[in-house]
């Protein structure tokens, strides 16, 4: 087997599996530090794609910045565990084994639909397509997709203001 | 295996033990230093002149019992300082330090003295950095102590906010390189203007080393950014409750931290490997040379200023720092454009 | 080398694990979480087929997810925040004021 297939197992196999622990976890600083390794295998997998700039990003803004956003709020609340307000029947563990199945049955949907589908005549087509370098990569960002570049720093700047008026503590609250 | 495959295996382990050297070395330079300028001796019992200091602190802390808080999170609390250490390892490996050689005609081909040359060397070391943060805040939080808490979050919360200001020095150098990897960032510095200026970015970029530097001081927590840390203040910060090999890891990875940090601006900002008198390929002087100086300012800062209370520490890094590296960035973009060089 | 539907197999499978997270999980971190897990395999796929059909629009497209996926969080946690802070609980469940 090529190299390439056995890290891309490696990683796949990684990120399934730390995906599953996030999902499965009661305390939610080990599902936030699952999810970062569950990044740190994408970011891999981003690599052997060819795309190292996006790994690279992937690893910079998602498990660098928005990771420690979502821990530093699950540290300030002192997150319970998962506490049952009153444990209704989606707790239950009857429920929780239908979910599962059920979420078998879609994956074998997918796999069904994508082996169907004309993806694999894709797969095969061509090997060696060279690594999109970053400057490459910057012309189409602010060439072809602007109108979507300034869209998202306005969208940045709208999340950052929402964020604050949201969680911020406002001077009336101190007062009372 | 081929030769250079050994020779960059070599290279690897020795870049590796360099580091794990530089800590204890500047366990000693920082006493040494830190004592002259506080017009006193300094440690100078063991061994010659102190210099085995080292040393002995080493064989202390291992000696010591590592502790662990009973209400920590087992898990957690050992990963914590792996996690910081592992990071501060990491950053190094896209850190060119030489030209290619030949190590004095041993090898047939020349191998460039480094350990990888990606060509997103700069997004590299800032996403390494960016990961050495949850050391810190892991620490603090499975410590289930109140100060290890406080002073984690406040370390991280200094960290995440320097590294904006960190990211915009860097990203106009990249401007003004054309390049990510740190090799070719390097290679646009060989050379002089006007036959003894060299061509450092440093001349044209005062205000980004400015920047660079500061960001990077409260990067790595160190004075006079080292609030998190005070004595004074916190006990001990994020590393309270840690012990003997732990703590030794914690001490080791800021101390490597200082390292990268000083590396990455020595080959952004003062040409890297190249100086006058000495051929390329004995480049890796002058490289160790300029290391050292940044090392020695940084240990002087240290000695020389006072600590930043938390809140003016965060004053000045969102509404100072932030935005003079902005301005930095949109001048220098201008300027390239301009005088299109 | 692996094929094109390897890696649309494994999205749809990390998509799935997220939807049921989604779907399953009364703490709204997780919740948050599991999003954040079917983004990843959103990106995934983008990036397999920028990839397998030679054009760099699936990076581009990845970045500016990754971007919008930055304010989400922001905004999701800021609210659970302010939630927080009304009824001492990450429980979905126990915001029930506006059922009908």
């Amino acid at each position: 087997m090529g190299l390439n297939l056995i890290l891309f197992y490696a990683f796949a196999t990684l990120a399934v599996v730390t995906s599953l622990l996030v999902v499965a976890q009661s305390n939610p600083v080990h599902s936030v530090l699952l999810l970062i390794g569950s990044f740190v295998a994408l970011a891999g997998l981003y690599v052997l794609l060819a795309a190292p700039f996006v790994a690279v990003i992937q690893i910079i803004v998602y498990a660098g910045a928005i990771m420690v956003l979502f821990l530093f709020v699950v540290m300030l609340l002192n997150a319970p565990q998962e506490d049952a307000v009153q444990a209704g029947i989606m707790e239950s563990g009857a429920t929780r084994a239908l979910g599962a199945l059920l979420a078998l049955a879609l994956v074998a949907e997918l796999v069904w639909a994508v082996s169907r589908s004309g993806a694999a005549a894709l797969g095969s087509a061509g090997e060696g397509r060279h690594s999109w370098s970053v400057t490459e990569i910057g012309v189409m960002i602010f060439q072809d997709y602007a109108f979507a570049f300034e869209a998202t720093s306005i969208l940045i700047l709208v999340a950052m203001v929402g964020a604050v008026a949201l969680a911020g503590r406002h001077l009336a609250e101190k007062k009372s | 295996m081929t030769e250079a495959g050994f020779a960059q295996l070599a290279i690897l382990g020795f870049v590796f033990f360099m580091l794990l050297n530089s800590a204890a070395i500047m366990v000693y330079v920082e006493r040494k230093v830190s004592a002259k300028i506080q017009q006193r001796m300094g440690p100078t019992l063991v061994g010659p002149a102190g210099m085995l200091q080292p040393l002995a602190d080493i064989i202390k802390l291992v000696m010591k019992e590592n502790l662990r808080p009973k209400a920590a999170d087992k898990i957690l609390f050992a990963l914590a300082p792996m996690i910081s250490a592992a990071t501060a390892f990491a950053a190094f490996a896209v850190v060119p330090f030489g030209a290619e050689t030949t190590f004095f005609g041993l090898l047939d081909r020349p191998v460039p003295l480094g350990i990888a040359d990606v060509n997103v060397a700069i997004l590299w070391v800032f996403a390494v950095t960016s990961m050495g943060v949850y050391g810190i805040v892991l620490a603090g939080w499975s410590s289930n102590s109140k100060y290890s808490m406080l002073g984690a979050l406040r370390a991280s919360a200094q960290m995440i906010s320097y590294e904006l200001s960190y990211g915009m020095a860097l990203a106009a150098v990249l401007v003004l390189a054309g390049s990510m990897s740190l090799r070719e960032i390097v290679d646009t510095q060989a050379g002089t203007w006007l036959g003894f200026i060299p061509r450092w970015i440093v001349f044209l970029q005062p205000i980004g080393f400015f920047i660079f530097m500061t960001a990077g001081v409260a990067e790595t927590n160190r004075a006079p950014f080292d609030f998190p840390e005070a004595e004074q203040e916190l006990v001990a910060g994020y590393h309270t409750e840690y012990s003997s090999m732990s703590f030794a890891m914690f001490f080791m990875a800021e101390y490597i931290n200082m390292v990268t940090v000083s590396a990455v601006a020595t080959n952004l900002y003062l040409g890297g490997w190249h100086g006058p008198f000495l051929p390329v390929w004995l480049g890796w002087i002058w490289f160790m040379a300029k290391l050292s100086f940044l090392l020695f300012f940084y240990v002087w800062m240290r000695w020389t200023l006072p600590r930043y209370r938390y809140d003016q520490l965060m004053a000045f890094g969102w509404k100072f720092l932030l935005p003079l590296s902005v301005i930095n960035l949109l001048l220098t973009a201008a300027g390239v454009l301009y005088f299109g060089a | 080398m692996a094929e094109l539907n390897h890696y649309l197999i494994l999205s749809g499978v990390l998509f799935t694990i997220g939807t049921a997270g989604v779907l399953l999980r009364r703490n709204l971190i997780t919740v948050l979480l599991s999003i954040e897990v079917m983004l990843n395999a959103v990106n995934l796929t983008f990036i397999a087929f920028g990839h397998f059909l030679g054009s760099a629009d699936g990076q581009v497209i990845v970045f500016f997810v990754i971007a919008v996926a930055a304010a989400e969080a922001a905004v999701g946690l800021a609210l659970v925040i302010s939630l927080f802070r009304h009824v001492e609980t990450l429980n979905p469940d126990a915001f029930r004021q506006l059922r009908g």
